[in-house]
């Protein structure tokens, strides 16, 4: 079967500075697919491309086994990182614009109820807040019954509940079928919703595959986390010296993390020591961790 | 045509929206005619004038208060005593003169003519209403008033959309670049002629201007200007992003042409090199055909190359315009 979208050696060159160098990926039908990356990876490059916004300095992009063209407009909803709309319109207004460009559009009702939009139609587009906004930009994307939606960065700069109501919200899109493009700096975000990610750093794709398969392949391990008080020097000196299922991976002021592969081995030692475990803190590891340790750097660098 | 539409009625439900601007639009023309009007109501302060054709040898002459001025023409003297232009008009050779009847100064000059023995020449009346500046300015107002509102009002807020991003959101729906540019034509074509001929008739109740051609033809000069302006204001926003630069380039052409299209003074007799750029411009032919149709009774055949002019420069202007336009 064919694709829904298709990325070929996409390539994005200003001026010498390499945006986006030569990456591939396709995209299946019904897929939430996310991008992840620190600012500057490319990510808004690449999909700015896929939505035929930029236009590549080499490299195809294919809707349907086609180059993007009409009905790829017509079939696709974009929500922008940094979107403006025209002044002096309400919500309401504003959705009946975009209603108006395309040859269909769904129920307005219905995507009004789906969005929340009820209670802010009639307000200016411009005296919305943080989570409204978004809303209404999703509602914009949805206007025409898109098969493929692309959210770059939709929830950056919400609150934490506004951001788990945009969640439900894309779920739900989701779950009609429609294909969903989302950049995110929230690997939580990802973890969330999304079937496939790749994760961009200076242009290039650095890992790709499904949430849990990529934490298999890269982690086996768990953290073991604990105070630098409860410690001896001595001790500390000795981890620093992997040994054969744990080594140590962090050390803060306060803090030491210590990476295993057998918890109980690991609590041995630090019983042996005399440490309260009563301050001990052990985790899986996780996409941000993942992320780290792909590009080196954190997240919201 | 129904993403024309679309973008056409929420373009038209922000002008109407834009409150400041569209009562600036109005109120600023319109105190503009009304400072000029109480500016000059007193008249011509200083002297009588008498045209004369030809030499004037007569005791007439010496009269104090009057300034005589040479006719070459006497056909366009005869009209300019008309308009009130003149107050008499004398030509010594033919033994006559030409007054206006309803005209005061016409009547003090023609007494003041017979009391130095003027009783010799053959008197002729002439009537017409009065041509006061105001009727003058008014094309030129109006016209200028277009010049801005095409100028600022398109390429303005097309750079300000491109800037901020509007123009980008609506590049990926599938609107094309003509049916967005042609909206936004025609809602500001349909603005300005609104705010023309809401200034017109409010001026006219208040000034009573002369008006002595067809109303449709004002009209289609104004209809015909008004693209001609968008026009240029779109080839000056196809590819701007900073709205600096494109307030100054604006600057930079609109108040060259209000200054070097007759706007508030007639360019008659000017150097050749400014009438040569003068007639670059579309308020130029604008504001002349106007004026010709308003105080003339010109028809269109007699502005017809006034408005061939307006026809070419608005097809260069938006076919560069077109074809430039950038979304970002």
């Amino acid at each position: 079967m064919t694709p829904l979208l298709e990325v070929q050696s996409l390539k994005k060159n200003y001026h010498t500075n390499i945006a986006v160098d030569n990456i591939s990926f396709h995209i299946k039908k019904g897929q939430c697919f996310g991008m992840l990356g620190p600012n500057g990876a490319g990510k808004t490059t690449t999909i700015e491309m896929m939505e035929g916004i930029i236009q590549p300095t080499s490299g195809d992009v294919l809707y349907k086994g086609n180059p993007i063209g009409q009905l790829f407009r017509e079939q696709c909803g974009i929500q922008f990182q940094h979107t403006a709309l025209q002044d002096f319109l309400s919500v309401r207004e504003t959705l009946k614009l975009f209603a108006g460009l395309y040859p269909e559009s769904s129920d307005l009702d219905d995507l009004i109820e789906r969005c929340h939009l009820e209670s802010f139609l009639d307000r200016d587009n411009s005296k919305l807040s943080g989570g409204q906004r978004q809303r209404m930009l999703l509602a914009i994307a949805l206007i025409n019954n898109p098969e493929i939606v692309f959210l770059d960065e939709p929830t950056t700069g919400l609150d934490p509940q506004s951001r788990h109501n945009f969640w439900d919200l894309i779920k739900n899109v989701l779950s009609r079928g429609t294909t969903i493009i989302l950049s995110t700096h929230y690997m939580e975000e990802a973890a969330e919703l999304c079937d496939e990610i790749i994760i961009m750093d200076h242009g290039h794709i650095i890992a790709q595959g499904s949430p849990v398969n990529l934490l298999q392949q890269h982690f086996n391990e768990r953290l073991v986390r604990f105070p630098k008080k409860e410690l001896s020097p001595s001790f500390i000196e000795t981890l620093q010296t992997p040994s054969a299922f744990q080594h140590l991976l962090l050390q803060e002021d306060d803090w030491i993390e210590i990476s295993t592969t057998d918890v109980n081995k690991t609590i041995e030692c630090l019983l042996k020591e005399g440490v309260d475990l009563n301050f001990l803190q052990i985790r899986q590891r996780n996409l941000e961790d993942l992320f780290l340790d792909v590009t080196g750097k954190d997240l919201r660098q | 045509m129904k993403r024309f539409l679309a973008i056409l009625h929420a373009r038209n439900l922000e002008f109407i929206r834009d409150r400041a601007a569209l009562s600036w639009g109005l109120i600023f023309p319109t105190a503009l005619m009304m400072g000029f009007a109480l500016l000059f109501s007193n008249g011509d302060q200083e002297l009588y004038k008498v045209g004369v054709a030809g030499e004037l040898n007569h005791p007439f002459q010496d009269s104090r208060y009057i300034n005589f001025i040479p006719v070459d023409d006497v056909e366009k003297a005869i009209t300019k005593v008309e308009r009130h232009q003149l107050d008499l008009l004398i030509a010594p050779e033919e033994l006559r003169y030409w007054v206006n009847s309803s005209s005061p100064a016409g009547y003090v000059t023609e007494q003041l003519l017979k009391a130095s023995g003027g009783e010799t020449l053959k008197a002729s009346e002439v009537s017409g209403k009065e041509i006061r500046y105001i009727d003058w300015l008014i094309p030129g107002v109006l016209g200028m008033n277009m010049m801005f509102s095409a100028l600022f009002g398109i390429g303005f807020v097309i750079v300000r959309y491109r800037k901020n991003g509007v123009l980008k959101r609506l590049k990926g729906t599938p609107l094309s670049a003509t049916e967005f540019l042609m909206a936004q034509i025609v809602s500001r074509l349909i603005l300005i002629l609104f705010v023309s001929i809401t200034v017109y008739i409010g001026c006219h109740l208040i000034l009573e201007f002369s008006m002595y051609g067809s109303y449709v033809n004002l009209l289609f000069v104004f209809a015909l200007g008004s693209l001609a302006m968008i026009a240029l204001g779109l080839l000056v926003a196809s590819r701007l992003k900073s709205d600096e630069l494109a307030s100054g380039l604006t600057n930079a052409i609109s108040i060259p042409m209000m200054l070097l299209s007759g706007v508030w003074f007639s360019l008659e007799g000017s150097p050749q090199w400014i009438s040569f750029i003068s007639n670059l411009l579309p308020l130029t032919h604008v504001v002349d055909a106007s004026r010709a149709i308003m105080l003339d009774g010109a028809s269109l055949l007699d502005v017809s190359h006034h408005i061939f002019a307006l026809i070419l420069m608005m097809f260069i202007f938006l076919i560069i315009g077109v074809k430039m336009f950038r979304w970002e």
